[in-house]
């Protein structure tokens, strides 16, 4: 079967490169556009499905453009949720690439939180401009660790990724729990899980706080940036990440090419753990100031669907970074503002996914925009 | 991208080599773990441990079993030792999972008699709960191995559990229990339809595809339980299926409780491991579906309809996916959580692949998934010095263990994960 499609694709991808245009944009803006106009229609379905009705949809939906872009303070809360999806998403893209389907930015992020909040109160006497580096790189270290495991296992044993890191998520909920309990980390006088402040000298200091001191994004902004450029950079221009590349696209020509293939899934694996667990130490650090059970609110997940969007690519996971920072804080103004519940969000973003993964389902539900030749092969 | 996951799956790396050095890793392991056992469960026991095995007004009572936990702990230890040295020193690829098997079956032995050392606990009630526990996993790794075995892979099964527990939760409560029960497989048949509309129509990458419907499930579930079930309390009140004890066989000592003397999930699981094995090994669809996924353009040429199998073969295994996850719901507890499945569609899934494909494997397997998740609910009565987040654990860690000790040993169908695009 594959001998048989296998020119096929290289020849197609060739033409596709000699070419560049028409089927390119095609690919990286209509499908998602019309992918994001389907689950938006599919979700007001949903609402109507719940006996929502049809005002409170229209509301809903002024809703979610209002509290996304719709004002400073909504761009403010856009970027500060954007920014750990961005960076999880990252990692993620940085795993994908090497193929490996890691799942778990989720308990990457949990972990490299949890470590960042403990350097980020229990390291006492740093001035702000040693502080809050050695908070975020130990958050990247701890989330580069957990994700090894996933990567050591898979490399010496062959045990499948996605099995472990949903394992490793679902281990590092109780790790979580259990660490905050500890009478050292947990705030005093308090009996419920919850840790102690992170000092003033490792926060990640909010940007806009002279205009508005409500408006939420913090320098965490700067750090996305520069996560984006380090992962093209990574990918596209450094040695491991031309190794991850190949080791993704075809294993055995990558090993027959003297690429060490265990060598690469751990390396992957961890790279893509130090930017989830970075992710992590930002929202810990730029927005909640502590840690708490639930901190990590399923960013890992999202990141999933961050990564996908992107197609893998940085800069493509920049922007679907924005869209689904968007989707959430506009959701939030949804929640207040027609009382129609955040899940919501979670279905929109599912659907868009499912649509973007599937441009031969976009294509037959939108024949338009589309050239006729690349569908033949589908019939 | 991700379409190339799977091909590394089992890596074709020369057998003895590779053999050799997990004969060796596994001896070390088995070493440490004796050292562990010596160390810790026989050093810190003190006194007899005592299990109970009948509850007093059984007809047929058995007599407690008393173990001195000190004695009984070193000996594991003495056997664990012997068992790694030998694997260490003579290799042998093919005892070593067999002997970590055996290895992690003494460790479990071991830490329960240290747990219960001075203290009495009821073996039975654990091995019931065991087989409580194990249904959503056997019949979600029965889910996923009927559709392995036509060639797509399902990570999706999660998202089935989830929408069966929903939709048991909800038409339960407007329908009863047995509406509720035919609602939630009706439901779980759906999204074993879409998943194959996605994979085989559509072509979607089968990794994404499993984990979209995760997410879809999970959001939709969400949404309509915080939106309508939250204010409209009734729609989220079902009845629960209670434990029918079968006559006699109900009677006989820790058997009976454990197989005889449930509700109809358990019942339901057991006829399901039944009829999965005869219909893949000993009907001529069966024969076809295996077919289809080792080498779909062979079946194709014989004239079997490679589509239509796998839709038909996914969009049953959603079905029991939808009964297993009517579980959740109407076979416990009579209400819908968010995400209340937490995870057990991938343990599920790790039960397939310790199973090898097989049913009956997948029957043991969840059993040994169902016997962490219930050791840790019932350790917590003994209050043992470990935290109880530690003891929450033990079913993921088993998982890792598992996954990690088996998957490279077990043969995948050929053409798993792969689109089929006929010609």
């Amino acid at each position: 079967m594959t001998d048989q499609t296998a020119p096929d694709a290289l020849t197609q991808k060739l033409l596709q490169r000699a070419a560049p245009g028409r089927a390119e944009f095609e690919d990286l803006v209509i499908v998602p556009i019309f992918a994001v106009i389907a689950a938006l229609i599919l979700g007001a379905l949903v609402m109507l499905a719940t006996a929502v009705d049809l005002p409170t949809i229209g509301q809903s939906y002024v809703a979610l453009i209002r509290g996304s872009v719709g004002s400073l303070n909504a761009v403010s809360e856009t970027l500060t949720a954007a920014a750990p999806l961005v960076l999880a998403g990252l990692g993620l893209a940085l795993g994908f690439r090497a193929g490996l389907f890691n799942i778990g930015a989720e308990g990457q992020i949990v972990i490299g939180g949890l470590v960042a909040v403990i350097v980020g109160f229990s390291v006492t006497g740093l001035p702000f401009a040693l502080h809050l580096p050695l908070a975020l790189l130990a958050g990247a270290a701890a989330g580069a660790f957990y994700a090894s495991i996933a990567g050591w296992l898979r490399a010496t044993t062959g045990a499948h990724e996605v099995i472990t890191t949903i394992m490793l998520n679902l281990i590092s909920y109780r790790i979580l729990d259990y660490v905050l309990r500890q009478p050292f980390i947990q705030r005093e006088g308090r009996a419920d899980p919850i840790s102690q402040s992170v000092l003033e000298t490792a926060q990640l200091p909010q940007l806009l706080t002279w205009i508005d001191p409500n408006l939420r994004v913090h320098a965490g902004v700067f750090l996305v940036l520069g996560a984006v450029a380090l992962a093209h950079w990574l990918l596209f221009r450094s040695k491991i990440g031309f190794e991850f590349r190949a080791s993704g696209k075809n294993p055995d020509a990558a090993r027959y090419a003297g690429i060490r293939a265990s060598l690469i899934i751990i390396a992957a694996m961890a790279s893509a753990g130090a930017m989830a667990g970075l992710a992590g130490a930002n929202q810990v650090l730029g927005v909640l100031d502590r840690a708490t059970p639930g901190f990590s609110a399923g960013i890992g997940f999202d990141a999933i669907s961050v990564a996908l969007l992107g197609r893998s690519h940085p800069v493509g996971v920049l922007f679907a970074g924005l869209l689904f920072g968007a989707l959430e804080a506009g959701g939030r103004q949804m929640q207040v503002d027609a009382g129609v519940s955040i899940d919501l969000i979670g279905i929109i973003q599912a659907l868009i996914i499912v649509f973007i993964a599937a441009p031969l389902l976009v294509r037959a539900i939108f024949p338009w925009g589309f050239r006729k030749s690349r569908q033949e092969r589908g019939a | 991208m991700a379409s190339t996951i799977d091909a590394n799956l089992a890596p074709n790396r020369p057998i003895n080599v590779q053999g050799a050095r997990r004969a060796r890793v596994t001896g070390m392991v088995l070493i440490g773990l004796a050292i562990f056992v010596a160390g810790l469960f026989g050093l810190d026991a003190a006194g007899d441990a005592t299990f109970r095995l009948s509850r007093p007004n059984d007809p047929f009572a058995l007599p407690n079993l008393v173990v001195p936990a000190a004695p009984f702990n070193y000996i594991i230890a003495a056997v664990l030792a012997f068992l790694g040295a030998r694997l260490f020193l003579r290799g042998g690829g093919k005892w070593a999972t067999l002997s970590l098997g055996i290895g992690l079956a003494l460790l479990v032995i071991a830490f329960l008699v240290w747990a219960t050392a001075g203290k009495s606990f009821s073996l039975t009630g654990m091995l019931q709960a065991t087989m409580v526990r194990a249904v959503p996993l056997v019949l979600g790794a029965i889910t996923g191995m009927m559709c392995e075995r036509v060639g797509v892979v399902n990570i999706a099964i999660e998202g089935m559990l989830l929408a069966g527990a929903f939709t048991g939760a909800l038409m339960g409560s407007l329908l009863g229990g047995v509406g509720g029960l035919m609602a939630a497989i009706g439901i779980g048949g759906l999204f074993g339809l879409i998943l194959a509309a996605l994979v085989v129509t559509y072509r979607m990458d089968q990794i994404i595809a499993g984990v979209v419907i995760n997410l879809f499930v999970l959001g939709l579930t969400s949404y309509v339980s915080s939106q309508v079930l939250a204010e409209h309390r009734y729609l989220n009140n079902a009845p629960v299926f209670r434990a029918y004890k079968i006559p006699l066989l109900g009677d006989i000592p820790v058997i009976g409780p454990m197989f005889f003397n449930q509700n109809i999930f358990v019942y339901g699981a057991l006829v399901m491991v039944a009829v999965a094995t005869y219909y893949l090994f000993y009907t001529r669809m069966g024969l076809r579906a295996r077919s289809v996924g080792e080498y779909p353009r062979a079946a194709d040429t014989l004239g079997i309809n490679v589509y239509r199998t796998r839709y038909i073969n996914v969009t049953v295994a959603g079905m029991i996916a939808g009964f297993g996850g009517a579980w959740f719901t109407l076979g416990s507890v009579g209400r819908f959580d968010e995400n209340m499945t937490g995870g057990r569609g991938f343990i599920a899934l790790a039960a397939m692949l310790f199973g090898r494909y097989h049913p009956v494997g997948a029957l043991m397997a969840a059993l040994v998934f169902g016997f962490a998740d219930s050791m840790q609910q019932k350790l917590a009565l003994l209050q043992t010095p470990i935290p109880s987040e530690f003891l929450a654990m033990a079913p993921y860690i088993a998982t890792i263990i598992v996954v990690a000790g088996v998957v490279g040993r077990t043969r995948t169908p050929a053409a798993g994960g792969k689109p089929y695009i006929k010609e």
